[in-house]
Parts: structure tokens; C-alpha cells; sequence
């Protein structure tokens, strides 16, 4: 997959290089920024109230 | 021969690129939202503080009424809505500069920004139980030292209207299921509140979500905001944190 990408950008061996790297700058923010935050409260290790039953991020089923 | 290289080669780079993300996670969720989290809680503390100097003398009249020697923290704390800072938190034991954000709520969001009062429990200086959660790493970690809490030390919690010191009790460590620690009275589910309780609830141990360190404060003070808050409950005890 990266191979045909390699191919796919223009200009001579350090543009590829330098535009590659501006890529997976790219790939970085996206998933730090909007990938990650969207996925981290779906994680089991990010639960951490007491609650009654199974987790949920409703209030109501804590206990008084 | 060279289609199977070919389909070899793709599955490799797809799992080593699968590997490079898991690990930028990991380093996400480790680092970055420590970094982001603290950043915006210590905005929302100074327009917390802000706050509270310009809205020190409450704008309802009604709050002004009824006895006037017993500060009642209630009257401005009724109905916070969900989501929203209320109060900050200030624990000598974690050092002379730490400030967080108490917010109305314990969903995921919430717990982004500072500590969560679990709502329905009673709100900080009241009869009854005032229930937090924060959490023990990422996200700032606003109850990360949890377990350096020893019998004594003060939890102030600053409103708009008062300084509320608590006193540190006890520990207890549970599973999450144990909504108990959080009743009216704590450990007491049913029992009717004589006395004002703090409860606050972290994660045990750090960086694992099976248990829940607990810690049961009970109410020492109230002080208006007009008379300040006496310095020796700010005093850092010796071996604090911070």
C-alpha cells in the first residue's frame, strides 16, 4: 500500500520524502484531534464512577 | 508468485500501520489529554474565580433573607445544570497551587474538565453526602494522589458564596458496583443524614478501572466569602505531593 503511494507523489526522492512526512503529520493531528476523543469513551478503562448495574453514561442509574 | 508477495507484503504494512496507530493512542490517551485537560481546567478555574469576586454578594434579594448569621450554601447552588462548573476544589495535600473545577455531572465529558458531582447527591456544605469522581490518570488526573489523603487533611471546597473544609476520615476500596459510598449517609444506603459527608471516588489502582479508591471527608467548616477562608486550613502538610 505504501509503495503505490510512493509512486503517487511528485517530484524527486527528497519532495516525496518531505510531502510523506506531511502526511503522516496529517494522519497524527486527525486522530488526536477527532479520531481518538470520538473512540477514548467507548474504552473500558475510561470508566471510572461508581454506579449501580452495568456501565452506563446514564446519570439515572446511579444510586441516590 | 509475485500476486502472493504482493497480498504478503499489504497485510504486513497494514498490521504494522495498525500497531503505529494503536501506539499514538496509547500516547493520546497517556500524555495529550493531560496536556489539553489541564490547560482548559486551569481556564475554568480563573473564569470560575472571576466569578465568583464579581457575583460575591448575590443578585437576589430572596438570597439575602432568612437568618443571616447561618451562611446557607444551598440557596446558591440550587438547580446547576448539567455540564456546568459550580465549584472549585483546593487540596493542600496536593500541593499549595492545586485548583480544579468541580462540575454538575460524572459522564465522560464532564470528567474531561475537571471533578464530577454525581447528581442527586447533596451539593458541598449541605446535610447529606457531596459526591465527586475524578479521574486517577489522563484527563489531568484531578484525583490522581487519591491514596496520599491521610485522616485530617482539608478539602476546601470554594463556591460562590462560601469556603466549605472538609476533613478527611477514612478510605475505603470497593468495585465499582458499590453505589453505597456515595448514599445520604455513606456505607449507610436507607440511613436518614444528621451530618455533612464528601465522597470522593477515583479509579484503583492507577491506570486499571476494576477497582474504585474511596474517600470519605466529613463537613469541619463553613466560612462566608465576605470573612475568607483562615490560612492554616490552605497550610501544606509536611510530605504533600506537590
Amino acid at each position: 500500500m505504501y509503495g503505490p503511494l510512493w509512486r503517487l507523489l511528485p517530484g524527486r526522492r527528497p519532495v516525496k520524502a518531505l510531502l510523506s512526512l506531511i502526511l503522516a503529520a496529517g494522519v497524527v493531528v486527525l486522530c488526536f484531534l477527532w479520531v481518538f476523543p470520538a473512540i477514548a469513551p467507548l474504552m473500558p478503562f475510561n470508566d471510572n464512577t461508581i454506579q449501580s448495574g452495568s456501565p452506563s453514561s446514564d446519570p439515572t442509574t446511579m444510586a441516590p | 508468485m509475485k500476486a502472493l508477495r504482493w497480498v504478503v507484503g499489504t497485510i504486513g504494512e497494514v498490521l504494522i500501520t495498525l500497531g503505529v496507530l494503536l501506539l499514538l493512542f496509547v500516547a493520546w490517551q497517556l500524555w495529550w489529554t493531560d496536556v489539553t485537560a489541564n490547560r482548559e481546567q486551569a481556564v475554568a478555574i480563573q473564569t470560575l474565580e472571576r466569578g465568583f469576586t464579581h457575583d460575591s454578594i448575590p443578585p437576589d434579594p430572596t438570597a439575602t433573607q432568612g437568618p443571616a448569621a447561618t451562611p446557607d450554601p444551598l440557596a446558591t447552588l440550587k438547580n446547576v445544570p448539567f455540564g456546568e462548573a459550580f465549584a472549585i476544589v483546593r487540596i493542600p495535600r496536593f500541593g499549595a497551587g492545586y485548583a480544579r473545577p468541580v462540575l454538575q455531572g460524572t459522564d465522560h465529558p464532564t470528567l474531561g474538565k475537571g471533578v464530577g458531582h454525581y447528581v442527586g447527591t447533596a451539593m458541598p456544605g449541605v446535610v447529606g453526602n457531596f459526591a465527586t469522581a475524578g479521574h486517577r490518570t489522563t484527563y489531568g488526573k484531578p484525583y490522581a494522589d487519591i491514596d496520599k489523603l491521610r485522616t485530617g487533611d482539608f478539602i476546601v471546597i470554594e463556591t460562590k458564596s462560601n469556603y466549605i473544609v472538609y476533613a478527611v476520615q477514612r478510605h475505603v476500596i470497593v468495585t465499582p458496583d458499590h453505589v453505597e459510598v456515595i448514599a445520604p449517609v455513606p456505607q449507610h444506603p436507607g440511613a436518614t443524614p444528621t451530618e455533612a459527608w464528601m465522597t470522593m471516588t477515583a479509579c484503583n489502582p492507577k491506570f486499571s478501572a476494576q477497582q474504585r479508591y474511596v474517600v470519605f471527608s466529613k463537613l469541619m467548616r463553613i466560612f462566608t466569602r465576605a470573612g475568607g477562608l483562615p490560612a492554616s486550613f490552605m497550610a501544606v502538610p509536611p510530605g504533600a505531593v506537590g
